[in-house]
């Protein structure tokens, strides 16, 4: 039962073909058998999960089940989980139990879903393959020696490898999509504020956006079901109203209009992973969908203002840390400034230092105009590039990234070779796009994702386009289980 | 844009990060290569551009002033690394 998707394990649930219990008993068998070596959970809540599945399945019986009712799930290890250690990958957080829960876990308690554990994440969501976690590398499922790509590498290989049915994950800059893409997943990152960011361990608040790593378009919709909606306690929380993202999943795609971006087809793009990527705009062309040129004439600035925002951010955000009021602390401080740095620089691993560094210096005395305010000058050009092309287009399609995934330990020389991972899917952040990265072919055995890009709000948009190219193709179907 | 290791030295103070002496000379290695990265930034005039701060322009949302939290003191001191009587405990910071 554990290699259905979530929309299947929802009508199987629904049909009485087995219990939630037998469901979530089959994944934790599934955890305890492959987690060793995959390393995607970091916390498995066996006792919880049980439990839940116990009062999903007396909820059913008592005719009180909804579409996620007894849906074993896993939340990136950065959702706070009252009462469940929330680590966000980082030694600074080893012992950290939050007192709450994020929203988007309330939100899943309330629909009665199971929550299986919490996933393996780069550390602060600070990387692109899972390598910067204090809880050691992911594997990638399809290949154990590769990465699943990161932040979110963790609730991308539990989806691929069937550790679970759907994982939360978050996207700062291509942390859902880039690990989606790498293990052939299905990886939605909402509009910025769709979803609440409450409970969320923060990296760049103006960036950072929680969402959903699935089998299918289909699932997704149903994930984002519960996760979208206005939340008070978020304050850039979105009061455009929430949809029913399922509605729209068999529009036809007759008319549709899709934009290929010039600057995503050029140098440093794979040849097979380019010809995988036209053929699937092929595909939507056989269903209906007009295709044309459009250009972004600034994303090759995106890494380089992200790198100067989201540090800058990251900074601030983090200089919470300071051994004070939760998290580590450092043994046997002499003052408060041996206190505040020994437990920051004991607690932080290099590649959250370095962020760290590099977003002090930007907003340091003397460099704030030319990096801090220079790069949110791009970060306007970039979205009014966007919004040029989407005056003749409604989606942005193109690669998710310029290969598959590579080998654990082949990019850890400079930072900057790993930086630029992102190049494709950045600039979708810096401009608050949704953005989604699903299965569009096999390269020598292993995934490529198509990334496609929506205008704000267009999720029910880019779920239905997503949808059906899934029901004319199955690369979506393709699984590194035996 | 090349970093030397005096300025490593100022931003990790500035960071309240205490840094080995290798850590520093990767740290000047490592950013001199993400400031060599951003500042491709420089290639394009934007004089006449505003700075997008939030991708959605938008103003922040405004509550009615009034009390909604509950005391949770005791809750959230649980987790402190040192608490007691309701404070927080850190080193001693006046003689």
């Amino acid at each position: 039962m554990i290699e259905l998707g979530l929309a299947a394990l929802s009508r199987a649930l629904a049909d009485g073909e087995f219990s939630s219990v037998e469901l979530t008993q089959a994944y934790l068998q599934q955890i305890a058998q492959e987690n060793s070596d995959l390393n995607a959970y970091v916390t498995v809540c066996e006792e919880l999960a049980l439990s839940q599945a116990r009062a999903a399945d007396e909820a059913r019986s008592q005719g009180n089940a909804g579409p996620l009712t007894g849906i074993p799930i896993a939340h990136k290890d950065l959702f706070c989980t009252q009462g469940i250690r929330t680590a966000c990958g980082s030694k600074m957080l080893d012992n950290f139990i939050a007192p709450y829960n994020a929203t988007v876990v309330e939100n899943f308690i309330k629909a009665g879903s199971v929550t299986l554990g919490k996933t393996n994440m780069d550390e602060f969501a600070m990387g692109s393959s899972n390598e910067t976690s204090f809880y050691g590398p992911v594997k990638n499922p399809w290949d154990r020696s590769l990465v699943p790509g990161g932040s979110s590498g963790g609730s991308a290989a539990a989806v691929a490898a069937r550790l679970c049915a759907g994982a939360t994950a978050t996207d700062t800059g291509g942390s859902i999509r880039q690990p989606a893409s790498f293990t052939g997943i299905t990886g939605l990152k909402p509009t910025y504020g769709r979803v609440s960011r409450w409970g969320m361990v923060a990296f760049a608040s103006s960036l950072d956006q929680a969402g959903t790593m699935t089998q299918s378009a289909e699932d997704a919709a149903m994930m984002l079901n519960v996760m979208a909606g206005l939340d008070l306690k978020d304050s850039t929380s979105s009061d455009t109203a929430a949809e029913d993202y399922t509605k729209d999943l068999d529009k036809p795609l007759a008319g549709l209009k899709i934009g290929i971006p010039t600057q995503h087809f050029s140098e440093g793009l794979n040849a097979d992973v380019e010809k995988c990527i036209r053929e699937a705009i092929a595909e939507f062309e056989k269903l209906g969908a007009t295709v044309k040129e459009v250009s972004l004439d600034n994303s090759h600035l995106s890494v380089s203002a992200y790198y100067v925002i989201a540090p800058a951010e990251a900074s601030a955000n983090l200089s919470r840390y300071d051994g004070v009021r939760y998290g580590y602390r450092c043994k046997d401080p002499v003052n408060l400034e041996d206190m505040y740095k020994r437990t920051r620089s004991e607690g932080f691993g290099t590649e959250v230092k370095r962020r760290i560094m590099v977003g002090t210096y930007a907003l340091s005395a003397g460099y704030y105009d030319a990096y801090y305010i220079k790069a949110q000058k791009i970060r306007r050009l970039i979205k009014n590039d966007f919004q040029k092309a989407f005056e003749e287009v409604d989606v942005i399609m193109g690669p998710t990234s310029p290969h598959t995934a590579f080998a654990i330990g082949s990019k850890n020389d400079d930072p900057v070779t790993m930086y630029l991972e992102d190049i494709y899917t950045i600039a979708v952040n810096l401009a608050g796009l949704p953005g989604m990265s699903i299965p569009a072919g096999l390269v020598n055995g292993l995934p490529v994702g198509l990334q496609i890009v929506g205008k704000d709000f267009a999720e029910a948009q880019l779920l239905n386009v997503a949808h059906k190219f899934q029901q004319a193709t199955d690369w979506h179907e393709k699984s590194p289980v035996k | 844009m090349s970093i030397e290791l005096g300025d490593v030295e100022n931003i990790a103070h500035l960071a309240r990060l205490d840094l080995t002496g290798k850590e520093k000379e990767e740290a000047a290695s490592s950013m001199s290569n993400i400031l060599n990265l951003i500042d491709q930034m420089q290639s394009v005039n934007t004089d006449d551009v505003a700075p997008l701060a939030h991708a959605f322009d938008t103003a922040q949302r405004l509550r009615e002033d009034k009390v909604t939290e509950t005391d949770q003191r005791d809750e959230l001191q649980k987790i402190a690394p040192e608490a007691e009587d309701g404070l927080f405990l850190v080193p001693k910071v006046i003689e």
